[in-house]
Order: structure tokens, then sequence, then C-alpha cells
């Protein structure tokens, strides 16, 4: 038996408990604007296929590294509005911000748009920082609608060297995004990034005026990344194409080439949606003003 | 080999023919792009510090590097020279690859030294070592400008700062890992 009781598990409590606190406040929310609170399971048959999201293998099935799927099912049955809490499994990722278990809050609303899931966001931001003003890291943020908005293009063109198109015809797009545009994303506000090139959302709908975007937006604060969402892609035959394209990108490791055919062949049922998965434990680093992942969650993949 | 998701801190790499250790990393990973590793990475042989960032799936050729048990035996015209204790082979250290760590060396010393394809690029010295110190100006009393610390030359020809009440001939204990002076020690 150790000598001394854990003392970082110990140094945790906190922000245990004001994590504790962040997740009630979210289900309060949502159940408030009249929300189903569902559960869909965790060990799946098969992911969407992404090309840069790599699953948990569990036996013979997988983790899900999102609700995702079974919920646009959900969807595609008649639900109109559902949100889940729940673990999320994403192999190797591990980092300052990112741990290969991590908690996932998703909802969807149908009808509905990425328009849609902007202002649900600002809604559920300002019942979570009702003084509306936020400190994390020495720096603070206006928390108050209405947040930022700006494409992605033009966040190349405001902080970047280079445009998006030369960062993708190059094939730098993380580099030049993770060193010159992410740190400026919402650097004295929340800020909403949207307007994607197609092949960085193989789950939106394309904008239909601009049918090489899709409507894709990721919330920001601080340079994090929160959340991520899109109105959603419900042409089957085109969600085929695009996770067939994914498929053929994606890395060797990946053991076999699966499509999730029960979502296919109910996708045809879904109406016009919107859906977004927000990160639960960064939403919980910037209320509770943690420079890591690590401390706000009970335990790390290393303390096990 | 290891690969991208084996980088750490303190892994030992080959780059360009040379080791480099990891001294700092981190993940990155834009919402639905692809994985980045940064890296802070130090020239084992030169000391040269530089940037690296990789992508998944690269991989990364293991430093050989081997620690032995060496003696130091004395200084040459190229440099400092280690017998291993126990194969007696000789290796030759240079001053630019000690560093500071050349000052704290005494006559058969016993340390480890770190070796890549049979050269000493490191030397691991016990932690505190014994030198007289050879030069000091007396304490003028009344001078509290610099404290009550003062300069002090010790045999090997390292300075440094050592309380006022030491003087000139005084066998003093060095910490090698800060170059500070940690106590005086009696013959």
């Amino acid at each position: 038996m150790p000598a001394r009781p854990n003392a970082i598990l110990a140094a945790r409590r906190d922000n245990l408990h004001k994590r504790a606190r962040i997740i009630q406040q979210i289900r309060a929310f949502f159940t408030q604007c009249a929300y189903l609170e569902v559960e869909t399971p965790h060990r799946i048959p098969c992911n969407a296929p992404e090309e840069y999201i790599l699953p948990q293998e569990s036996g013979t099935a997988y983790l899900h590294t999102s609700p995702e799927l079974c919920m646009k099912r959900l969807l595609a049955a008649g639900y109109t509005h559902i949100f889940q809490l729940c673990r999320c499994w994403r192999k190797d990722e591990r980092g300052r911000k990112h741990l290969p278990e991590f908690t996932m809050l998703e909802w969807y609303c149908s009808p509905g748009n990425y328009l849609d899931l902007m202002c649900t966001c600002e809604e559920l931001f300002c019942a979570l920082v009702p003084e509306e003003t936020l400190v994390w890291q020495g720096t603070t943020f206006q928390v108050k609608s209405p947040f930022e908005r700006i494409t992605l293009s033009q966040a190349f063109t405001r902080y970047a060297p280079i445009s998006l198109q030369e960062a993708m015809q190059d094939d730098i797009f993380e580099e030049v995004y993770t060193d010159h545009v992410e740190p400026q994303l919402g650097t004295d506000r929340p800020t909403f990034v949207y307007d994607y090139p197609t092949d960085m959302a193989a789950l939106a709908r394309c904008r239909p005026d601009a049918p090489h975007l899709a409507e894709r937006v990721e919330l920001y604060l601080g340079g994090l990344e929160l959340a991520n969402g899109f109105s959603e892609l419900v042409d089957p035959i085109e969600q085929r194409q695009r996770f067939y394209a994914a498929l053929k990108c994606m890395q060797p490791e990946f053991p076999e080439r699966m499509m999730p055919e029960p979502f296919l062949s109910e996708l045809r049922h879904m109406p016009p949606s919107a859906g977004i998965a927000l990160g639960v434990d960064r939403l919980v680093m910037l209320l509770t003003d943690a420079a890591t992942i690590d401390a706000v969650v009970a335990f790390t993949p290393e303390e096990l | 080999m290891y690969s991208s998701s084996d980088l750490k801190k303190g892994l030992k790499i080959i780059l360009d023919g040379e080791p480099h250790v990891v001294e700092a990393f981190d993940f990155i990973k834009p919402g639905k792009g692809q994985a980045l590793y940064k890296c802070k990475l130090r020239n084992m042989i030169t000391g040269t510090r530089l940037d690296r960032t990789y992508r998944s799936g690269e991989s990364f050729e293991p430093a050989p590097l081997e620690e032995r048990d060496m003696q130091y035996l004395y200084q040459d015209e190229v440099g400092y020279v280690f017998m291993d204790t126990k194969t007696y082979e000789q290796i030759t250290l240079l001053e630019q690859t000690l560093g500071d760590d050349r000052y704290f060396l005494t006559d058969n010393m016993d340390v480890k030294v770190l070796v890549f394809n049979e050269l000493g690029i490191g030397v691991t010295l016990p932690n505190f070592v014994n030198l007289k110190v050879t030069q000091s100006d007396p304490w003028v009393k009344g001078d509290t400008a610099a404290g009550n610390n003062k300069p002090a030359t010790v045999e090997t020809g390292y300075t440094l700062q050592v309380p006022s009440f030491v003087e000139e001939g005084t066998l003093i204990q060095i910490d090698t890992r800060t170059g500070e002076y940690v106590t005086r020690v009696k013959e």
C-alpha cells in the first residue's frame, strides 16, 4: 500500500466538482429546450469512415469515435431534437488537449442547419457563463451573443501567410492552420469558423450556392477547438461517395474497408437536420482555467 | 524503428546521421485534419537545437547510445582521455563536448561516458566534486555590494561565487549539476 493518498488525484478535486456541475448544467439546458437525452451503444460494428480519425478496436467491433451514426438513424426514424453525453474513443490521440478516451456532447435538431447550431451554441455558452466574462490562462474573454463569425477562407486571409487554397495545394493545410490560424481564433470572444472545403467535411451538406464548400462550423475560444458541426448531408448516394473517397485515402493500418450500411440505407428518411459535437473536457478546461486536459479528468490513461 | 506515435520527451533518435534528443513534445490535431507531432530537438553532439513537425506514419531510427563506466585519466593536446574500467579501452572527449563539465574532472574520477558509434558525446559526473580554491581576493570589510559572496577560482580554472569566508587554499565542494558552491570540506 502506498504511504500517502494519491496527491495528483486529490489535487483535481475542485475541477472534478466543477466538471460535475457543468455536466448537470448541460443536461438542464437541453432538457429545458425539449431535447430528448439518448444513449446509443459505445461498441459498434463500424464507424463513419473518416480519413484522420482512427477507431479503437474492441474484439471484432470498434468503440465509437462519436455517436453520430446512431443518432442520425434516430433522426431518420423521426426523432427531432436529441442530445447525448458519452465517452468516445480515438486511437493514438494524446496531447495537452487530447485524450484517447474523452467525453463528447452531441446534439441534433431537425429541421435545422449550421446557422441554428451557432445560435444554440451561443445560448448554451451564455447559460454556462452567466457573468458574461471568462478568464482562461490569463486572458479575459467576453462570452455574449453574437459570437464572432468568420469563414475558413477569411481566417486564412486574415492570419496566415498563404491562402487556404495555396495551403491545400501544397499539402500543408494542418501545418499552416495550427501555426498561424488556430492560435488567433477566439482571442477575445468565442469565434465560429465556417464553410469548409467539401474534402474536409465528409458528413456535411454542400452549400447550394457554392458546391465546393460544405456547411461545416467549428467553435473556438482562446485558440482551443471546442465544437464541430454540420448541416447534415442527407443524400445517401453522395454520402456513400464521400465515405468511399475517405476510405480510399485512409491509412493502411485501418484493417477493413467497411461501410456503415444500416446508416446509409436509412439516410434517405432523414429530414434536413443539423448536428454538432462538443468536447466536454475542453469546455471544462476553459471553465476551470485549466492548462491541460489532464487537470479536468479523474484519471488519464497513463495513471491506470 | 520508432513511429510518429512513439515520439515523446526524452526519446533519442537519429536525424541527419546524428543523435538527437526530444526536449519538448506536443501532439496537435485540428478538427477532422491529420495529427501533427511538434518536437523541439537537441543535437546530442553539437548541442544545436531545432524545431521539427512530423505527421503520422513517419518513422525514426533509434539512436544507438551506450553508457559506459569509465575513469578519467588525463588531458592531452586533443582532449580529455577516459578509460573503460572493464575493457581498458580509451576514448578522448573534446573540450566543446564536455563544456563546463571539464572543470569538474579530477584524476581517476569514475564517470559514465555516453557513447555513440565509438564517439564519446557526453559524460555523467558524480553529483559532487571537491576542488581546491587557488585564487580568491580576501574579503574587504564593509564591502556589501555583492552581498556576502565573492568570486573564486579553483584548481581546474573554474570560477564561481563562494561565501566571503572562503580563503585561498580551502577545499570546497561543488555541485556538478548546477556548478554552484555547496560547502567547505575538511581535509
